[in-house]
């Protein structure tokens, strides 16, 4: 067990973990921080999803001794409802999710590329957010609402 | 929605009205007194709730000392809004606004087993019941009124809660004033139904659909912020004090048992512990990533069990070729074997549906806590109130010792892997004496959750000389939809019980196709055939969303397009020749009139023998009272084989729409999951085990794939009570998209999924 500094949604907070741990665990079990959601381990659907210094990163497979000082953020710091990024504000006008669980995935993910992609085309969406998991089949309405953030901003 | 109340205390549910069984005699209009605006749980603790049976108004319906209702409701949403549309029901029938209106869903201990979340039967069945509690709490309320306003019933009116003179609006009495914070007492008609079927009305009569202001209206679901803003707890967030972490280890070769484990192997892992009972093996550790490693680490010598299985591609052979357990015919039409004999010409056709997975979004989780002879689970299942009789049975406690609370978990589309979970959990915090949270791993939630059953299917049909289809028989034989049951409620059909011994106790069932092809002489039925594994197998299979639906209409109504293309016909209007049902000769009608249907016969001889072509395909289908006809636009690339999905037309009559918005939705979401599971989904196996255990061996619909349009066409018929939505849209998805391949390509694929791999041989 080793102690780390996270920097996460603004704050600082020391965990005490296996170097090897994956930072999903230290936010989840020992910061409280539900958001993020343990759906592979793998990298492979996107619900362990968090921006580190701003990039989409899988949580699940970011081990907690290579985070170093990057900033963290969550879900639970990209927006609040008086304080909305556009993409969570979007996801509510489109009335996006069934059962949610993905969301991490979808909107840190379109959040990033959102970023640095201003007018993106239908097509430049949806190769962003390939490889990204929807069991629920909400895909057409995902893709209104990254337009509609796209178009928001 | 029903949230965690981190408030909530196990002392004020020991004195809770769950135990409170000798319940206040009132009569009727004479409210039990009750303060609800302390919440739920609360008010759970003050013993003066009614018994929570089927026969009594207040276990459906309560006003809040606040003026809101609250709507006890025995089914649960699994993403689609079930609760808006309950939500409004209850609104129109009781005439308060939609808004004061909350839905408390799944919850042992507020609600009655309303069957869970179950066949598309939220607003047909559960609804049915929410509606008349509603209406006869809005009776039972007006009566009371007219004794406070000394005014004849029949001269009130009531708006917003508000019942009021209609000759002299300022003489008026409120819901609040009149039973705010205390419950009905107010028996109700059960018919001693539990689950699905329970209806229990009073003596009001609901409105008449005409009245209707709430009902039809798009309503927004209120749950969705709390999702994106992150403020809302999944079942897998759900912690409770002194909690460890458990996780459970399957074999490398499935049916093979634990003999040997050595404990000594997990020593160096803080707190880590193994629970070993029979052939049930897990692990707990405080912290979660030591539950994980200690599961990973430790050594078992396994029994060498003679390899249960075959290659997944011998599968369709051997139901071809095994014993049939049960033949279910329904009553055959005319003389079937007659009309073969006399038939000009006989086209005959078989088809192939794979195992399938739920694999939910993420691996299923429970937790359970059993103190002083209580236990209360905290479980994404789907239905919460069987889970409890399976949680009793399983840790041998009294059921009315056991809740289970329902808590949105990570997807459900039938019975998925929640309910063996929630088992799981019991027998690991049992032995541990601690409450235990367990979350399956990815390869387990993929790889061990009972699968949708694989089948084939055989059709026939006779045709006169004239192209006329004169005969028919349809019979699928597959694996049962049933080898576990549709619910945990029974040790026998989850993996825990097996494991601890007990053999599986399958059932079999299947189903025929849901259509009204008028053929004068028709035989339709289905076989099913014995489970490779008769133990806490892999492919044990059970229901999956629209359970043997999309199995049984991929075969059927491709057949039907086999037949329109053997005499030229055009697939559309050939339906429409044998269609008998009113409603689905509109459906058919609807979705052809808005894809811009052109009369011609599939396929499309104008399509090019190379690149990529396109084509059009329908495909209709029945489901207990609703009918779906869908159009599918395709592109097919032959020099690939990767099948676009591009537009779907989909015609929807579930008789009265309750909420427009949420049935749209639920449309699309079936529509991409249709095509998912037609185009990628299929659970590979070898001898051992299965080989689908993620999301690299188990692919489904990536976001570059989605259809570039999915149009609803919403059939609205207030005049016919509310059927299902949740599944049948799903049902027809693969014949649409199979049919359309045919029209683009002239190649008829008769086997799910249309794999590029798959469609390119077939092309070549």
């Amino acid at each position: 067990m080793t102690k780390y500094t996270l920097n996460v949604n603004g704050k600082d907070h020391t965990v005490d973990a296996d170097p090897d741990m994956p930072l999903l665990y230290a936010l989840r079990d020992d910061l409280g921080l539900n958001n993020p959601h343990f759906g592979c381990g793998l990298a492979q659907c996107g619900a362990c999803t968090v921006h580190l210094d701003g990039e989409a990163v899988r949580s699940c497979v970011t081990a907690v001794s290579d985070v170093g000082e990057a900033k963290v953020v969550t879900l639970a710091g990209l927006g609040t409802p008086e304080k909305p990024h556009p993409i969570q504000k979007a996801y509510v006008d489109e009335q996006v999710p069934q059962c949610g669980y993905c969301i991490n995935g979808w909107i840190m993910t379109a959040a990033a590329f959102l970023r640095d992609n201003k007018k993106p085309t239908d097509q430049e969406i949806r190769e962003a957010l390939s490889g990204l998991k929807c069991r629920c089949g909400t895909h057409m309405s995902i893709l209104r609402a990254v337009k509609r953030a796209a178009e928001m901003a | 929605m029903t949230k965690f109340d981190k408030s909530f205390s196990r002392r004020k549910f020991l004195k809770s009205g769950l135990q409170a069984g000798g319940a206040l005699v009132v009569s009727i209009g004479m409210p039990v007194s009750l303060d609800l605006l302390l919440g739920i749980n609360q008010a759970l603790a003050q013993s003066g709730r009614p018994p929570l049976t089927p026969d009594q108004l207040s276990s459906y319906i309560a006003v809040n000392a606040d003026g809101t209702v609250s709507a006890f409701f025995g089914k649960m949403d699994m993403g689609q809004g079930l609760f808006v549309a309950i939500g409004q029901i209850v609104a129109e029938e009781l005439d308060v606004a939609f808004q004061n209106v909350k839905v408390i869903m799944g919850d042992t201990a507020t609600s009655v087993n309303q069957g869970g979340a179950s066949g598309s039967t939220g607003v047909q069945m559960g609804g049915r019941q929410m509606r008349v509690a509603a209406a006869e709490a809005r009776r039972v309320l007006v009566d009371m009124a007219a004794q406070q306003l000394a005014t004849p019933v029949d001269q009130l009116t009531v708006a917003d809660g508000v019942v009021s003179v209609k000759s002299d609006a300022a003489k008026k009495i409120t819901y609040r004033e009149l039973i705010g914070g205390k419950f009905f007492n107010v028996p109700l008609e059960w018919n001693k139904q539990m689950g699905n079927a329970l209806y229990a009305p009073g003596k009001a009569q609901p409105k008449d659909p005409s009245q209707h202001k709430v009902v039809g209206k798009p309503i927004p679901r209120e749950d969705i912020a709390p999702k994106v803003y992150a403020q809302s707890n999944f079942n897998t967030d759900i912690r409770v004090p002194g909690m460890v972490h458990g996780r459970m280890i399957r074999p490398e070769v499935a049916g093979a048992v634990p003999v040997k484990v050595d404990e000594s192997s997990i020593k160096g892992i803080k707190g880590a512990r193994v629970v070993h009972d029979k052939d049930f093996i897990g692990v707990v550790a405080d912290r979660e990533w030591d539950a994980i490693k200690a599961a990973q680490q430790l050594k078992i010598e396994w029994s060498s069990p003679t390899p249960p299985f075959f290659d997944y591609t011998q599968l369709h052979d051997h139901i071809r070729k095994a014993d049939v357990h049960k033949r279910q015919d329904n009553k055959p039409v005319g003389d079937v074997a007659a009309a073969f004999k006399s038939a000009a010409r006989v086209i005959e056709a078989e088809y192939e549906w794979p195992f399938q997975s739920h694999a939910c979004m993420g691996p299923a989780c429970a937790l359970v806590q059993i103190t002083d002879g209580q236990a209360t689970v905290w479980t994404g299942s789907q239905k919460p109130h069987f889970v409890a009789a399976g949680l009793a049975a399983t840790i041998g406690l009294p059921v009315d010792k056991v809740r289970a609370i329902w808590v949105p978990g990570p997807g459900s589309y039938g019975r998925n892997d929640a309910d063996d979970a929630v088992m799981d959990a019991a027998v690991l915090a049992q032995a541990v004496g601690k409450p235990v949270r367990v979350q399956y791993m990815r390869d387990q939630g993929t790889g061990w959750d009972p699968k949708g059953p694989a089948s084939i299917h055989r059709a026939r049909a006779g045709l006169d000389a004239d192209g006329n289809v004169i005969a028919y028989e349809f019979v699928s034989k597959g694996f049962s939809r049933v080898d576990v049951d549709t619910n945990g409620s029974k040790p026998a059909a989850t993996l825990a019980g097996q494991l601890r011994g007990l053999p599986l106790a399958y059932v079999d069932g299947f189903g025929t196709p849901g259509e009204s092809y008028g053929f004068p002489n028709k035989l339709v039925g289905w076989e099913t055939v014995a489970p490779l594994l008769d133990r806490a197998s892999p492919l044990r299979s059970a229901h999956l969303r629209d359970p043997v639906g999309p199995q049984i209409h991929f075969a059927s109504e491709s057949f039907i397009d086999e037949l329109a293309a053997e005499v030229g016909a055009d697939p559309v209007e050939f339906r429409l020749k044998y269609l008998t049902a009113p409603r689905d000769i509109a459906a058919v009608k609807a979705a052809a009139e808005k894809a811009g249907w052109k009369s011609r016969p599939a396929p499309n001889k104008a399509n090019p023998s190379g690149g990529t072509v396109s084509g059009r395909g329908i495909a209709y289908s029945q489901r207990s009272g609703t009918v779906v006809a869908i159009v599918a636009e395709v592109d097919v690339d032959r020099t690939t084989g990767k099948i676009w999905a591009r537009k779907f037309t989909v015609a929807h009559d579930c008789g009265q729409i309750i909420n427009p918005d949420g049935l749209k939705h639920t449309i699309e979401g079936n529509i991409v999951q249709g095509v998912s599971r037609t185009l990628w989904e299929e659970v590979t196996f070898d001898a051992n085990n299965v080989t689908s255990v993620d999301w690299a061996s188990y692919p489904i619909l990536d976001i570059t794939e989605t259809p570039e349009s999915i149009e609803c066409v919403l059939i609205n018929r207030p005049e016919i009570a509310p059927s299902g939505a949740g599944e049948p849209s799903t049902r027809a998805v693969a014949a649409a998209v199979a049919n359309a391949v045919f029209d683009a390509t002239g190649v008829r694929i008769r086997r799910v999924p249309f794999s590029p791999e798959r469609v390119k041989a077939a092309l070549s």
